[in-house]
């Protein structure tokens, strides 16, 4: 079961603000999810792998030679706020 | 029947791209079943290009829809979030670059389920693609929109994305043909990513073999998606042979609980038609297929919470006031993202998180290998492996939207594939009370050429692709 308070913990770990009443339902919504994965509780997996990706390929490498990236200005251009060739942000502390 | 890809490249030929572009156009107009989010403004533009330059190419003229959630230089993709409202990407998927290069005309963005997450088209922004044999059904997701288009013949093929199902699924609601692609056998450059170890990008149709042509032009080595596998390709040259001595495995675990009756006997009468055409039936036990969907949802859910992380009113996107950053960023999020986007956000914040990591997120990818395992040991006995696509056919809109773990559950038989990485075909395999129910043909690792050519058979030897859906005009 989780709680009004964990949700809203990992609501702030999560950059989702959730309001009061949003919390309750989530928190139902959620500890429902989280009792059905607890079923993988029956596999027994001691040992077994985890399996984080499957395709065949490990360390590609590329050769290291410089190439034309996108303007800047077209990046910029779907920013909410620029200024002097920056993204503008509220403060972050 | 709709045209396929070889009668409108008769009709470009005798016409235009011009004309044959404009008379989809007028179809998607008329058309109120959303299945678009938008239709680009250059698309007849596009298409008096391919005439005047007389452009040759597998898809010279032919418009195509592309998934909202599949990056189009110049032309807006939002995922049908509202937190990418306006955003116009400033560079082309390489799924697109390869498009273009083929005289392809991307004619509009297909709706979707925000970010990939549903299994109904009802969690977009935009309000959910209609189904076209039933406009009170869902088109199924979550590339709805994609399936819908093809089938209402808006479009005559169109890309969408498979994360869990998302190709499969909409395409047995819809009565199309939909591939998702082995893991690694299409670049997911320029995909917005939502679950990126288990999503590939995959065509939609109403014909095999106007899939097969297009993963002849998508599936090309891409280096810029690390994930990327080399590998061969000569898709539609696969579509040739028979069914002589094609090994058939029948998963016993994929008839299980909630399949309803119909769909399983129609699933049998497809496997009897291939016994017919010379091929030979096996019954085949994958044990782990009980746990695939609490794996691949914990997977998913926490893949996506890293992923989306960087959609935080910076860099694109709507943004929300905050009196800093984090405010900023938060609230943001809590008033663009739709409720499910939100739910599987923090579900996977929780199943990373310090104390719980190893107990959800850990096992669930040991559970994955086990999957995994059950795949490659029914590919040592058998060719392909035949089941129901989906549970069921269509349901009704709204049925399932107020008990998110319900609908999860619609996605039984399509998940397991994603978390193995196997290629998957749904093909259509006839009608329940008149709704289309889809047979998914699965495959062994890069073995595209043998589903394609199992599904190419089943069509030609049946007729379900034929008939037309209520809402084609």
């Amino acid at each position: 079961m989780i709680t009004k308070e964990q949700v809203e913990h990992i609501g702030w770990l999560a950059r989702v603000n959730i309001d009061e009443e949003d919390a309750f339902e989530f928190a139902s919504e959620l500890s429902t999810v989280l009792d059905y994965f607890g079923q993988l509780d029956e596999v027994d997996t001691s040992d077994v792998k985890p399996t984080y990706h499957v395709a065949d390929v490990m360390n590609v490498f590329r050769e290291d030679k410089p190439k034309d990236s996108l303007e800047q200005d077209d990046i910029l251009a779907n920013a909410e706020e620029i200024q002097e060739g920056y993204i503008k942000t509220p403060k972050i502390i | 029947m709709l045209d396929g890809l070889s009668d409108i490249k008769y009709k470009i030929g005798s016409s235009s791209a011009e004309e044959v572009v404009a008379s989809y156009l007028e179809r998607i107009e008329k058309s109120d079943i959303n299945a678009f989010t938008c239709i680009a403004e250059d698309a007849t533009d596009q298409a008096k290009k391919i005439d005047s330059l007389n452009m040759e190419g597998p898809l010279a003229g032919v418009p195509i829809a592309i998934k909202d959630n599949i990056s189009t230089k110049g032309l807006s993709t939002t995922c049908s979030s509202a937190i990418l409202d306006g955003y116009v990407p400033p560079y082309d998927a390489h799924v697109i670059e390869r498009l273009r290069e083929a005289g392809a005309v991307i004619i509009g963005k297909s709706n979707m389920d925000e970010f990939g997450m549903g299994t109904s088209t009802e969690t977009s922004t935009y309000g959910p693609t209609l189904n076209p044999w039933d406009a009170e059904r869902v088109a199924g997701g979550s590339s709805g929109g994609s399936a819908a288009a093809v089938v209402a013949g808006q479009v005559p093929v169109s890309l969408g994305s498979d994360t869990g199902g998302s190709v499969r699924c909409p395409a047995a609601f819809c009565g199309a043909v939909g591939l998702k692609p082995t893991y690694g056998a299409v670049s997911r450059y320029g995909l917005v990513s939502y679950a990126n170890s288990l999503e590939q990008i995959g065509p939609l149709a109403n014909r095999v073999e106007d899939v097969a042509t297009l993963m002849d032009v998508i599936s090309t080595y891409d280096n810029r998606d690390s994930t990327c596998v080399k590998h061969n390709a000569g898709y539609t040259d696969a579509l040739q042979d028979d069914m002589e001595g094609l090994k058939i495995g029948v998963p016993a675990e994929y008839f299980g609980e909630g399949i309803d009756d119909n769909v399983q006997k129609l699933v049998w009468d497809a496997v009897g038609k291939f016994e017919d055409m010379g091929a030979e039936y096996t019954k085949v036990s994958m044990p782990n297929t009980p746990y695939a969907l609490a794996a691949y949802y914990t997977i998913a859910m926490s893949e996506a919470s890293s992923n989306l992380a960087r959609f935080d009113g910076t860099r694109y996107g709507t943004r929300s006031e905050g009196e800093n950053w984090h405010m900023m960023a938060s609230k943001t999020r809590q008033e663009k993202f739709g409720a499910e986007v939100k739910r599987r956000i923090l579900l996977g914040t929780y199943a990373l998180s310090a104390g719980y990591h190893d107990r959800y997120y850990l096992k669930a990818l040991k559970v994955r290998t086990l999957v995994k395992q059950d795949f490659e040991r029914a590919f040592e006995d058998v060719d392909v492996l035949m089941a129901p696509t989906m549970p069921t056919p269509a349901f009704r809109i709204g049925e399932k939207m107020d008990d998110p773990l319900s609908l999860y559950l619609t996605d039984v038989n399509t998940v397991p594939i994603n978390l193995a990485g196997v290629p998957s075909i749904s093909v259509p395999c006839g009608f329940s009370e008149g709704l289309p129910v889809g047979l998914q043909v699965i495959g062994n690792y890069f073995d595209e050429a043998t589903i394609l050519k199992a599904a190419n058979a089943f069509e030609k030897n049946t007729d379900h692709h034929t008939k037309l859906a209520g809402a084609v005009v």
